[in-house]
């Protein structure tokens, strides 16, 4: 069982540097980090450019470049930005950033669209099964822009009618704000809660339908017929019986999903103005900076890979035949 | 990707269980089980509806997407301009519909692009297992990681002007590895039947097997997988465009007419809420759509077992 997860893990790591990599070429052949000198009127002097050049090490090849920069990450080093800054500066305030909104919109996420696909299967075919099936095709069927979109104009009355700022849609944190440790807590708490109900109603969606589909093959499965009729209430039968195996598929589906709630958390961050990764993906490929560009690729393949490796451990805790096989 | 079937199913009022009859061909027990499938049926028709809508509307309307018009500078929705204009007297409706065949024309060129080369993937790394199999689904593992909407904006300042037919094939090259999953998984139980078994004894090469006997007995899954797909990569398409990656100026697509209407959104709604909601509607349809296929080709499928 160790061993399986320790392989697994190895695996990882060489998927987490081969994807880097590819981003990594991908960006180094098709941005072109000089065309911003090239058309600067009075045009820069050669040497300038020329200095660049050698800066940027474009005239290594890209396998060579990349070496370089992964040898630099072991001594906490992701290489400058365009502008000569060191991407270290701003890379441990965005992840941080990131990961607040990623985590929560997750864990909210994948708890409540369980207990929702669980409670539309129960309740099969009554009104607030028929309900949770139609939010879950209009959210899917919609891009995290425009919920994000309609969630602020959606607020803006409330905000408006309570004549102060109850939940703010604008940037993590209030500009110049100081106090305590607590007002900083609040504070941070009323920029989050909408970004965070953007990310987590995709994963609600998401986790509800395949929980109500795993549910309703579990329900009608004869280990259950058969707990019931040892004598176990419903209510028991149903949630140490039923929904321990129906939670078993949710465990790799997770991984799927963490690649959606990724690409929402990207588009979430640029609609409330976050300056998180996904911003600065963006940021990046503007700038055609394929060191940005690769330090963010670099935190998403690692994220994914945790949430993978994650998923492989909830398997094995769910299902006796793998932990113990 | 394999959505599991949650739609509201009409077919359980619809009377007594079919009986088939010697004389009804699979073809036509599928469409009577698809015919009964209200939900499933009107969003066809919807579809179709758009498709007609996107396609001859701009030969009767007479505002072009391109055409400004001085007189009428963000004016809100009127019989002139169905949808309204936007800042420079650009009607919304040409635009939209003009949005609505670039995305309609893409989401099936995608769907069906990516689900047959799915098919052809993961049918190789089932049917001929070992160091294909490993090797292939290694690749499958590595485009999981990255998500798709990274790549194509990597990418994306080396298409800038170019045409978006390579928009197509990016989206397609990105989009077919959960499905090839999928196929393998399937492959590697058929591989055992007699049937396949027998043509290959009898010295069928490899990629007939797999072109004539596989990939036919996967059609429900792939008719399936390939609408849901369509929903996919307009929305996919919607995200690219949305920040510039995808459909460029001046051409428009609902992506950029989205993100044109964000910033206005809370005071020139029309600007948003038009283009949004026509796209959220077209892919509402699909995957509606898909979830009546898969009711209708694959009634095993676990909703029709819970029943």
């Amino acid at each position: 069982m160790v061993r399986f997860l320790v392989r697994r893990l190895l695996n990882y790591v060489a998927l987490c540097l081969a994807a880097t990599f590819v981003a990594f070429a991908l960006a180094s052949l098709t941005f072109n980090p000089l065309a911003r000198y090239a058309e600067r009127q009075p045009p820069p002097p050669v040497e300038t450019i020329a200095a660049k050049r050698l800066e940027l090490n474009l005239d290594e090849p890209i396998p060579v470049r990349f070496a370089e920069w992964v040898g630099g990450i072991a001594n906490g080093d992701f290489g400058t930005t365009i502008t000569s800054a060191p991407v270290g500066d701003q890379l441990w305030q965005r992840v941080g950033v990131s990961l607040r909104l990623f985590l929560v919109g997750t864990v909210a996420g994948a708890v409540l669209g369980v207990l929702i696909g669980v409670a539309s299967a129960i309740r099969q075919y009554r009104p607030s099964d028929y309900v949770a099936t139609l939010f879950s095709f209009l959210v899917l069927s919609t891009p995290v822009f425009v919920i994000g979109t309609l969630l602020k104009v959606a607020w803006l009355p409330v905000n408006q009618a309570a004549g102060t700022q109850i939940l703010y849609f604008g940037g993590e944190t209030t500009a110049g704000f100081s106090g305590t440790g607590a007002e900083m807590f609040v504070d941070r708490l009323q920029h989050l809660v909408l970004p965070t109900v953007a990310i987590a109603l995709g994963q609600i969606a998401y986790f509800s339908r395949y929980q109500r589909s795993a549910m309703l093959d579990v329900l009608a499965s004869d280990f259950l017929r058969t707990a019931q009729a040892k004598g176990l209430t419903r209510r028991r039968a149903l949630f140490t019986h039923g929904l321990r195996t129906a939670l078993i598929p949710m465990a790799t589906l997770f991984a799927f999903g963490f690649g959606l709630l990724i690409t929402g958390g990207v588009f979430t961050e640029r609609i409330f103005g976050w300056y998180g990764m996904g911003d600065w993906l963006l940021v990046g490929v503007q700038d055609q900076d394929t060191n940005i560009v690769a330090t963010v690729t670099l935190f998403i393949a690692v994220l994914v890979l945790i949430s993978s490796w994650l998923s492989d451990v909830l398997y094995a805790a769910l299902d006796p035949r793998v932990r113990l096989g | 990707m394999t959505m599991t079937p949650a739609a509201p199913p009409a077919v359980a009022t619809a009377g007594p269980v079919e009986i088939p009859s010697e004389t009804l061909s699979r073809g036509a027990l599928v469409l009577r089980r698809f015919l009964r499938n209200k939900l499933g049926v009107t969003s066809g028709a919807v579809l179709v509806l758009l498709f007609v809508v996107a396609f001859l509307a701009p030969v009767f309307y007479p505002w072009d997407y391109r055409a400004q018009d001085d007189l009428a500078l963000l004016t809100p929705p009127s019989p002139a301009h169905w949808f309204g204009t936007n800042q420079l007297g650009e009607d919304l409706f040409a635009g939209s519909i003009r949005g609505l065949q670039k995305s309609l024309v893409i989401g099936l060129l995608v769907g069906v692009i990516s689900t047959a080369f799915a098919a052809t993937v993961g049918a190789a790394a089932g049917y001929f297992g070992k160091a294909v199999d490993r090797a292939l689904m290694w690749v499958v593992d590595l485009l999981l990681v990255l998500p798709s909407f990274l790549i194509i904006a990597i990418l994306s300042p080396a298409f800038r002007g170019k045409s978006w037919l390579l928009l197509v094939v990016l989206l397609s090259g990105f989009s077919w590895m959960i499905t090839a999953r999928i196929v393998r998984g399937m492959t590697l139980t058929l591989r055992e039947r007699e049937y396949i078994k027998a043509a290959r004894f009898m010295g069928l090469p490899a990629w007939k097997i797999i072109t004539r006997h596989l990939i036919p007995n996967m059609a429900s899954l792939l008719i399936i997988d390939a609408t849901l797909s369509v929903g996919a990569a307009i929305l996919a398409e919607s995200a690219l465009s949305f920040f510039g990656f995808g459909i460029q100026p001046p051409d428009v697509s609902v992506g950029t007419l989205i993100a044109n209407g964000t910033d206005s959104a809370l005071t020139f709604p029309w600007l948003f809420l038009f283009p949004a909601g026509l796209l959220t509607l077209t892919v509402l349809a699909v995957n509606f759509l898909g979830d009546g296929l898969r009711d209708a080709l694959d009634p095993s499928s676990s909703r029709g077992r819970a029943r």
